[in-house]
């Protein structure tokens, strides 16, 4: 184990946000705002197919348009190295993958004159049929290699197993395609000079961006600096290098020396800033008359893009949220013309969990047993995966608190008992849960200076989390002093290396790395105050009791579920979620962090469907009119909670990470109360007034 | 967006004069959905004559008892009216349903019964749509019809009218005025959206050049006792899968005297119901009434494959506006 900080003082309260006085004044300066030198602006030009080739481009009515200077093609762009990440290796060859594909870029003097060019561009297709309807049974179906996990894993004979099982649930279960829309937009401002190019992009890891330009572009890294020091949201949408940024670029590049400016519209961030791949979910349950799962098999279908390879690990928390001693857990994608999927808060488990757990929950009712009682009953002593213990696992904690919190006990156990007005009422339960992830190479530096404080260094990201608070509160405990003495800078290459903001691992990994700097600088300089000008780096260590525990954050989910007799809405007006994951750093920062998971774990269960028009190849809901996502009045009540847990292994502070788990469970126990509500189980995301209707 | 020439009119009669001569100018109102739309480049005018500041904002009392609202009163505004509020609240109602109060202190009633449908497929100028340009087909026909019609739609169109205040006023017998270049007129609101037919493009009766100046509603006492009702996926800021204004009026026994009811989402219009109005009157308005007046007005409904739903939600919702405006205790 690494050595923990061994003061709590600031860890642990909950002072407001260091940023937050310069965001609301709008003082802090987003990727886009940052003022350059006489900037050019982008603007892209799409593909109006789904499939096929640009057979050509006229150029002529955009490019006389007053203040264009340019508009890149396929047949124009400047060369970028291929191989590596075809998502980015864009305007290098005439091929259609996707309805929305980036296919050229209009550079102007203002972002009016360029959005105008770019409708005047007329191009020439040769199209060829696309395919984009994703389907259990398609025959193509193939099991993906690249994930980051196993695709599949089999232990025991789930099928005799279930064959012989008391109590079973099959059933297939579907969550909807799902698009992150951070409200600040995919901005990239791109400037190049005699040392290289500099990024202002709203981006969740300016290292990781750093390097993906950098290979494209065949530069060194050191050529490039990349800043994001405020982010407006990026639900994962912004932890990896999009098209957009290469084409900023690309325009700044073909600019010579002019910077260039570029934000995606709303309509635009639909197709190219990734987005979550609907999911099929074939559940099977079986378990004894005491509802002892004795089978559990979950098979996955999912789709993506014929550009780039992307697994949804879809199957991943089934895993390891119950024993159950002979188990299947199944990945099968479909290679679609479709824009490319990616990273959506808590990628994986967060539709992982809706499928397995409203299973669960049809399960408790065939054995005729409480939700609850069914899931303390299938506790697991050690992770059923790795067979290794949990570091923490406090889920039956945060079922029986929560379950006192919400008023559990006066629920009657049958379906369709409780009618107020026209309002058919219901509640429901759902687990949740989110691994501990770990990356490695996250360093700080620290640095006493003569207005006396010491200045942390590190290259993470704040993407609105409260990042660079927390990072404070840890880095003053690590050090001994008072959060006032201490001053974090985030969002620069020019800082030491820190892993992306992605995988709820923010905190892990910056934390780990300032609390070793921290160490190191006390170690080498001595416990009182250094002189000025005394500096430490150093990178979070290894922990090695990541290879003897299995570590992950739990929490139970509540929903009261409101469906009108009369039009079958659907409203929510209390959710509450309870949470066992590690030491809480900052309890106002933490609660919002928990709070905002739950609001889209409500909006994915209610409202987040990207509709797919299968004839012409896209999605037509793309904006935020039509794709809907959960307004103020659709939350009236959204409560969380934490249990006090102390974790010794997942890294020095104790924490756990927080950013996904609010949205992983909350889907099911949204459908799980529709249906104790109602009497009608929706097995199908987002759950809608019309499926309570009957003709 | 194409470049245009913004104007602010001074006057009526020269916005008209303005706007008629010139068949690429186009009347801006609160610029709610005429700025998306230029955007987009739904829309195209390369005039924008502006008429949000005329003096058209009165809302006052009309000469037969009525009320008479200017057409350039803001949304809130309106719905904060007191008369409104006190003597039509089903207007008030339809009115706050809508949008976000952000964009009801900019939207005008003139533009807001001008609004166009949110049909996906309108509003993308990549696909085919015979109502942003004709003849190209009709991408919902056989695509996303969540939002679509079931009543009066064509093979041609089957979009729906997405104005809440609309289907108040059609249902309160609303009177809408309207200057031209050859003078001025005026239409029942029911008359002034029509149906898709085989000329989608045209969402109204207007001609080019003409601009609503006034929306007057007759003196309807009963109208005090009305309500309006948006079935929604989403709490707020979401257009209507269905919705319903109507109002009530029932004598001591219980017995339906007089009823105006009007749905929204379901037509390329706001759609008042006079069948189900004349299946209410003279009975009691329970809700097996209301239901079987909602299944006489939906008699002749055409679904869609993806809208069939709209049948028990517009059924769900009448019953269930005509119950809270019942001041009988009804069965179930």
């Amino acid at each position: 184990m690494t050595r923990s900080i061994e003061r709590v003082a600031a860890v642990g309260t909950a002072p407001e946000r260091v940023d937050g006085r310069a965001k609301v004044a709008g003082k802090a300066p987003y990727a886009y705002e940052h003022p350059v030198e006489r900037p050019a602006y982008a603007h892209p030009i799409q593909a109006t197919i789904a499939a096929g080739r640009v057979r050509g481009i006229d150029t002529a009515r955009a490019l006389a348009v007053d203040g264009v200077h340019t508009v890149l093609t396929p047949d124009n762009a400047p060369p970028l190295r291929r191989g590596q990440d075809a998502e980015l290796e864009i305007l290098q060859a005439p091929d259609v993958a996707f309805r929305g594909q980036i296919i050229g870029c209009v550079v102007a003097d203002t972002p009016e004159a360029a959005r105008h060019a770019a409708d005047l561009v007329a191009v020439d297709y040769e199209r060829r049929d696309h395919d984009v309807t994703l389907a259990s049974d398609r025959p193509d179906l193939y099991r993906p290699g690249e994930v980051s996990h196993e695709a599949d894993t089999e232990d025991g004979d789930v099928d005799a197993a279930l064959a012989g099982a008391a109590a079973r649930v099959e059933a297939e279960y579907r969550t909807a395609r799902n698009h992150n829309n951070p409200l600040e937009p995919h901005t990239t401002v791109a400037v190049w000079d005699a040392d290289g190019l500099t990024l202002y992009d709203s981006t969740q890891g300016v290292h990781s961006l750093r390097s993906a330009v950098a290979e494209v572009f065949d530069l060194d890294e050191s050529r490039i600096r990349v800043l994001a020091p405020y982010v407006g949201g990026g639900f994962g949408s912004k932890g990896t290098a999009h098209a957009h940024v290469v084409l900023a670029a690309l325009a700044a590049k073909r600019m010579s020396g002019r910077p260039v400016k570029l934000a995606l519209t709303r309509q635009q961030t639909f197709t190219l800033a990734g987005y979550r791949t609907p999911t099929v979910q074939r559940v099977a349950l079986g378990a004894d008359t005491d509802g002892r799962i004795d089978a559990l098999a979950v098979d996955v279908v999912e789709q993506t893009s014929r550009v780039k390879a992307f697994a949804e690990q879809t199957a991943l928390p089934s895993r390891t949220m119950y024993a159950a001693p002979h188990r299947r857990t199944t990945h099968r994608m479909a290679a679609l013309d479709v824009p490319v999927t990616s990273w959506m808060r808590a990628p994986g488990v967060c539709p992982g969990m809706f499928g397995p757990e409203v299973a669960m929950d049809e399960l408790a009712e065939r054995c005729g047993l409480d939700p609850i009682e069914l899931r303390l009953r299938n506790e697991p002593d050690r992770d059923p995966e790795t067979g290794k213990p949990y570091s923490t696992r406090n889920l039956a904690e945060c079922l029986r608190g929560g379950a006192r919190r919400f008023g559990w006990d006066a629920r009657p156990a049958a379906p369709r008992q409780t009618r107020q007005g026209e309002w058919w009422i219901g509640t429901g339960v759902a687990s949740s849960t989110y691994p501990v992830h770990h990356a490695p190479g996250s360093a700080a530096r620290i640095e006493r200076r003569a207005d006396g404080r010491y200045h942390v260094g590190v290259g993470a990201v704040d993407i609105g989390t409260g990042a660079w608070t927390v990072l404070g509160q840890i880095a003053a405990d690590a050090l001994g002093v008072d959060r006032e003495d201490v001053v974090v800078t985030v969002g620069d290459t020019a800082l030491p290396f820190a892993s992306v903001a992605g995988g709820s691992s923010g905190t892990t990994n910056w934390g780990s790395a300032i609390v070793a700097a921290a160490h190191g600088f006390r170690a080498r300089f001595g416990d009182d105050d250094p002189p000025a000008g005394s500096e430490h780096t150093e990178s979070a260590p290894e922990n090695p009791d990541t290879e003897r525990f299995a570590m992950h954050a739990f929490g139970a989910q509540f929903a009261e579920v409101h469906v009108s007799a009369d039009t079958g809405e659907i409203r929510v007006p209390r959710l509450l979620g309870v949470f066992a994951a590690g030491r809480i750093v900052n309890p106002r920062l933490a609660r919002s962090q928990f709070l905002g998971g739950m609001t889209m774990g409500l909006s994915m269960a209610l409202h987040e469907e990207g509709v797919m028009d299968e004839r012409l190849g896209m999605v037509v809901n793309h904006d935020l009119a039509e794709y809907h996502v959960a307004t103020n009045a659709d939350v009236p009540s959204v409560e969380a909670e934490w249990i006090d847990e102390h974790d010794p292994h997942v890294n020095p502070m104790g924490t756990k990470g927080i950013g996904e788990i609010g949205i992983v469970g909350t889907a099911a126990a949204v459908a799980n109360a529709a249906y104790h509500a109602t009497g009608v189980r929706v097995r199908e995301l987002p759950v809608t007034a019309d499926r309570f209707l009957t003709a | 967006m194409i470049p245009f020439e913004y104007r602010r009119a001074d006057d009526v009669s020269a916005a008209v004069d303005t706007v008629a001569r010139n068949p690429t100018a186009s009347f801006l109102g609160g610029g709610t959905n005429l700025v998306d739309h230029l955007k987009l480049g739904v829309a195209t005018p390369e005039h924008l004559v502006d008429v949000s500041r005329l003096p058209l904002d009165d809302i006052e009392p009309g000469p037969d008892g009525g009320l008479r609202i200017g057409a350039t009163a803001r949304n809130s505004d309106t719905a904060a009216d007191p008369d409104v509020r006190s003597r039509y609240p089903v207007l008030a109602e339809a009115l706050l349903s809508g949008a976000s109060g952000q964009l009801r202190n900019l939207a005008t009633v003139g533009g807001n019964l001008l609004q166009r449908t949110r049909c996906a497929y309108f509003q993308d100028v990549t696909t085919p749509c015979n109502k942003r340009e004709p003849g190209t087909g009709c991408s919902a026909l056989e695509g996303y019809q969540r939002y679509h019609a079931i009543l009066g739609a064509s093979r041609h169109c089957v979009a729906t009218h997405p104005s809440d205040m609309a289907v108040a006023m059609v249902a309160l017998d609303a009177t809408v005025h309207v200057q031209g270049p050859n003078g001025s007129r005026s239409l029942p609101a029911e008359e002034l959206h029509r149906l898709p037919g085989d000329e989608p493009e045209r969402d109204t009766v207007l001609e080019h050049g003409e601009l609503i100046t006034a929306v007057e509603l007759p003196p309807l006492p009963f109208a005090a006792n009305s309500a309006y009702r948006k079935v929604r996926d989403r709490a707020s800021y979401a257009f209507a899968l269905v919705s319903v204004a109507a109002a009530l009026d029932v004598d001591d026994a219980g017995t339906v005297r007089d009823v105006r009811i009007a749905f929204g989402g379901l037509a390329h219009k706001p759609w008042r119901a006079h069948r189900a109005e004349a299946a209410l009157r003279g009975g009691p308005a329970t809700d097996d009434r209301a239901a079987r007046a909602a299944e006489a007005e939906l008699e002749n409904a055409e679904p869609l494959a993806g809208n069939a739903f709209k049948i028990p939600m517009a059924r769900g919702a009448l019953t269930a506006t005509l119950r809270r405006l019942s001041p009988l205790p009804t069965t179930r």
